[in-house]
């Protein structure tokens, strides 16, 4: 039986195959995976907020897109990744309630996936599949032997991307 | 200047005060709405590590019904009010007065039955709190989701997290008397507020 690995919230794990990474119940939170398919090694982040430098002191990297991101991209490399193989993927980012006059706080989902994106593409790291948005919750995981990525809801099924 | 994250235990103790008085509030008009006995607990005043608020109530992955509304006035803060799906299920079958174990699924009356409870428990729950604290606070109208509950927090938790590492939660568990209903409801101040509050009571 394969390890299965929990991430939690502002949290990130890397690991190897047969490994699966996997974090629970995201909303406006981001599960972003990296994966180099050919060394099988990779990392799953859970982020809740866009940038560290709009926030006060957080001893936390993790929390954030900007400084989380660059953190487990340097942790995956040490297993052996290349930077031009690894390849990116995401899910979350949802916004749970809807309000009419929707604060900023409110749209952090979409603000949270429009920030992983650029940093990623800053790192040279390409984005090759996305499941953002929405009114609902996710659970996603990533085996770390397929590279493929599961993404659980309540009502609307399991996908992989 | 009160630091919010170093709290004294008389400030704690003022704290769960205000929690008790308005959950008791609270749990008084939703026995009444359902005609049956709501016990509560002794409100947890605690500051715990934000990832780990999912756990208070079964694990970010658990299924529930969460009702959502923001807290405008003097002392602005947020307030979830949190049931297991089988119980917002119980729930719903009590006030539509349909025999238990009907409901499979909300529909748009259910959720706004759902919603409406949740406003009737906040007010009750603020009026308290203005009583005790002279603070007048509004709710906003209702939000209802059902979904994990790592995703449902996620709407308190990331104000929180732009502010600091930690959460200072009041939480009360509500049970009626014949098991079928148990909630979680939060009251989680914005940051600032809690220093307004504690000011309010006299115990700065």
């Amino acid at each position: 039986m394969a390890d299965l690995i929990k991430v939690g919230m502002a949290d990130y794990k890397v690991g190897r195959s047969p490994s699966t990474l996997i974090s629970y119940g995201l909303g406006s939170c981001i599960g972003v995976s990296l994966y180099d398919p050919q060394k099988k090694v990779g990392g799953l982040l859970h982020i809740m907020l866009p940038d560290s430098t709009q926030a006060r002191a957080s001893d936390n990297p993790a929390k954030f897109a900007d400084t989380g991101i660059p953190l487990m991209l340097s942790d995956v490399m040490a297993l052996g990744a290349s930077k031009s193989r690894l390849v990116a993927k995401l899910a979350g980012g949802a916004q749970m309630f809807a309000f009419a006059n929707a604060t900023d706080i409110m749209r952090v989902g979409t603000r949270n996936a429009e920030a992983v994106k650029s940093i990623l593409r800053r790192n040279g790291i390409k984005v090759i599949a996305e499941d953002t948005g929405g009114n609902y919750g996710r659970t996603v995981q990533i085996d770390l032997n397929t590279g493929a990525y599961k993404v659980k809801t309540i009502d609307r099924g399991e996908k992989e991307i | 200047m009160i630091d919010e994250f170093d709290l004294t235990p008389i400030q704690m103790d003022a704290l769960r005060e205000i929690g008790n008085v308005g959950a008791g509030n609270s749990a008084t008009a939703l026995s009444q709405i359902i005609n049956k006995r709501i016990d509560m607990n002794v409100p947890k005043v605690a500051l715990v590590p934000i990832e780990s608020v999912p756990d208070l109530v079964g694990g970010p992955d658990t299924i529930v019904v969460g009702v959502f509304l923001r807290v405008y006035g003097k002392a602005p803060g947020n307030i979830l009010f949190l049931m297991p799906q089988k119980s917002a299920f119980y729930l719903v079958d009590t006030l539509m007065g349909r025999e238990h174990g009907t409901t499979q699924k909300l529909d748009f009356m259910d959720e706004s039955a759902l919603m409406e409870i949740g406003n009737i428990l906040s007010g009750a729950y603020l009026n308290a709190f203005f009583n005790f604290t002279h603070i007048s606070m509004l709710p906003s109208i209702p939000a209802l989701a059902m979904d994990m509950a790592g995703a449902i927090l996620n709407i308190v938790l990331v104000q929180l997290g732009q502010m600091g590492d930690q959460a200072m939660v009041i939480e009360t568990e509500f049970l009626a008397e014949d098991d079928g209903i148990n909630g979680h409801f939060f009251l989680v101040p914005d940051p600032g507020s809690l220093g307004t509050l504690i000011k309010a009571v006299g115990v700065e």
